[in-house]
């Protein structure tokens, strides 16, 4: 009986999941394709996407990792790279005589190895740096996403990474859109896909968080001691979380080269794995639909609704006060201390979507 | 006959800095015993413990569990100068061993905490289900894919077994934490046992508990061990339960163990008694 309510909670919220990916599809059909709905909505993908793989890291085994932005620049470069056509590589590498990898991939291969390539690296790292504990491993993941920004500019290694100068002419969101012979779109896809490759990524992460290693991981968070006493290998799990964690960042930096079109290690900055930990932290630690949710949020308020503020408003004749370029960081910053004093645990605490159709049907059974 | 003792403690001593925790200790548990571990407040009882459960390493001595050595160290760098405990050549032409405390447990060694250890942000199902992670045969792909249900179901089901033992399956949803403190020791004991232990180290049960409910552990210690097949070893204040449950029981006293035998020859030792009471410094 038990067990039957606990499936009907999981349709319920699949059945909810499906019909937001039907509504962004007929959306995306009727609104105009430059619509800010569709920006925020890539955008939010993206981050969903990388919030979710470090809220595996931080809210589920407890390891405080800052090295976010690292594995994203990891992934996008490694997309970009082996993702621009041939054709245009001397275009792109002019100063380097068209690079060296000669070339290209498909776009869903390149998106896997970008995954793989930012887990290899996850695995590196890990080796000396998971040793560290709390601060100590924040610092030293922020040292190396720093590291990997200066490296992927250093001139010596221009023939692949292009040197400080930016790639791009590689697939973009666009390049989904289905389009007749004409060069016309009939289907829009440049939305759709993202969110669902978004998708099915956070998708494994649950599953991950669900199955026995999840456990694991999770029992790390909650005591160390009694996880190791207990027969779990911290040291193996504990790379097993970040090499798992920086795969999907590293598809989440794929995923941000083709959103933004082009890309520049100096953009992948600390700033980016602060608006990450931020969503993480709004939404939850520890709650995947939290992330999703907050990284949405997030992205729009940013891109969309407080634009208003960065500019000069009228009001009939007078003249907003404060409003001028830069003040939305001001309102942002006031947002997160607000969420900080008084929704310690974010908008969904610890909680996941199917845990909201659950809830009630417990407390009736209770009451029997 | 020696070589098959299930815990054989050979010259363990423990030191950190000048301090000698644990000095020159030998004990052994045979197969189906169930032996305690006494002594006052201080005496080394949980770092003996934490030894033999590789949370710390020896400074100098051996520990073999069902004759295999698990641990061995003798004194190195700048131990050697100021190493205060017995026999500090015994094992110095060997090679040093050590294992990591999940290792250990693989092994066949589960343990209980003096301090309630259980895991805060899981419910007392998932507490339970979770340590059967270390005898899983899946592997990280088909865990995560699902693709092991039949040993997820054989997990599910074996902790549901264990909750019953403890009549704790009607609150298999509560938070582990959120229960009454005698519960959480239950649980934290069917949590250990989860991990299909030969030895089951249990560290001060009955802290914390009325006479009442320490009755109802000793008859579940002894319950438990026959079931399971057990061999227990268990460190403890309170008499009633020590006497009442021990087949031999070891005191130790600064580190030093002052005497061996079964209850009836402890309560009648007059270094124990010293030891407990204060003796002849009074």
């Amino acid at each position: 009986m038990k067990e039957k309510k606990l499936t009907l909670a999981n349709v319920a919220s699949a059945l909810i999941v499906l019909c937001l990916y039907v509504a962004v599809f007929i959306a995306e059909q009727k609104l105009p394709a430059t619509s800010m709905l569709f920006t925020v909505l890539k955008k939010g993908a993206t981050y969903a996407l990388v919030a979710v793989s470090m809220n595996l890291l931080n809210g589920f085994t407890g390891i405080f990792s800052l090295g976010q932005a690292g594995f994203m620049l990891i992934g996008a470069y490694v997309y970009a790279i082996f993702t621009i056509p041939l054709e245009q590589r001397v275009n792109v590498y002019q100063y380097y005589a068209g690079g060296v990898v000669q070339f290209t991939l498909p776009v869903f291969v390149a998106m896997l190895l970008a995954g793989l390539v930012a887990a290899f690296f996850a695995f590196l790292i890990g080796l000396p740096v998971l040793r560290l504990k709390s601060d100590y491993l924040a610092i030293a993941t922020l040292g190396f996403a720093e590291i990997i920004r200066a490296i992927f500019q250093w001139n010596q290694l221009g023939p692949v990474t292009n040197g400080s100068n930016m790639l791009r002419l590689f697939p973009t969101f666009n390049d989904f859109n289905i389009r007749n012979a004409d060069g016309n779109v009939t289907v829009y896809l440049s939305t759709l896909v993202p969110l669902l490759v978004a998708g099915v990524c956070i998708a494994l992460i649950v599953m991950i968080i669900n199955s026995t290693y999840g456990r694991a991981l999770r029992s790390i968070k909650d005591d160390e001691v009694a996880a190791e006493a207990m027969g779990i290998n911290l040291a193996h799990h504990k790379r097993l979380a970040f090499c798992v964690s920086s795969f999907f960042t590293g598809i989440g930096g794929a995923m941000l080269a083709m959103y933004q079109t082009t890309v520049q290690a100096k953009s992948f900055t600390s700033a980016m794995t602060y608006e990450i930990l931020l969503i993480v932290v709004i939404g939850g630690v520890g709650s995947v639909t939290g992330s999703c949710i907050s990284a949405f949020l997030f992205v729009a308020a940013s891109e969309w609704w407080l634009r208003f503020l960065d500019e000069k408003q009228m009001i009939g004749n007078w003249e907003v006060p404060l409003l001028r370029n830069g003040f939305r960081l001001v309102v942002f910053s006031i947002i997160i201390m607000i969420v900080v004093l008084f929704f310690r645990r974010g908008i969904m605490g610890t909680k996941e979507l199917p845990d909201l159709f659950r809830r009630k049907k417990k407390a009736g059974g209770e009451l029997k | 006959m020696s070589q098959e003792h299930v815990l054989d403690i050979r010259h363990l001593t423990m030191q950190f800095g000048g301090v000698v925790a644990v000095n020159d200790f030998s004990m052994h548990i045979d197969d189906g015993e169930i032996v305690a571990l006494i002594g006052p407040n201080g005496a080394g009882k949980t770092t003996a413990f934490n030894a033999v459960t590789s949370v710390y390493e020896p400074t100098n001595g051996e520990i073999l569990f069902e004759g295999e050595t698990i641990a061995r160290s003798h004194p190195t760098g700048k131990m050697k100068k100021i190493f205060a405990g017995g026999h500090p050549d015994a094992f110095v032409s060997q090679p040093i061993i050590r294992h990591t405390p999940d290792e250990i447990t693989k092994k066949g060694i589960s343990r209980t905490f003096q301090n309630i250890r259980l895991f805060s942000g899981m419910t007392v199902f998932e507490n339970v289900l979770t340590v059967q992670h270390l005898r899983k045969k899946s592997n990280f792909f088909t865990a995560a894919f699902h693709l092991n249900g039949a040993e997820e179901k054989q997990m599910r089901e074996k902790t549901m077994e264990l909750l019953k033992i403890v009549g704790l399956q009607d609150l298999r949803d509560e938070m582990a934490t959120s229960l009454p403190y005698g519960k959480q020791r239950l649980l934290e004991i069917i949590r250990a046992l989860a991990t299909d232990p030969k030895l089951l180290l249990l560290d001060e049960p009955a802290a914390g508990m009325n006479p009442q409910e320490t009755l109802e552990l000793a008859a579940f210690i002894q319950d438990i061990k026959r079931k399971f097949q057990l061999t227990v070893f268990v460190i403890e204040h309170h008499m009633d339960l020590v006497m009442g449950i021990s087949d031999r029981i070891y005191v130790i006293d600064f580190g030093k163990q002052i005497a061996e035998g079964v209850p009836s020859e402890i309560q009648n030792n007059q270094a124990v008694i010293d030891a407990y009471l204060g003796g002849d410094d009074l």
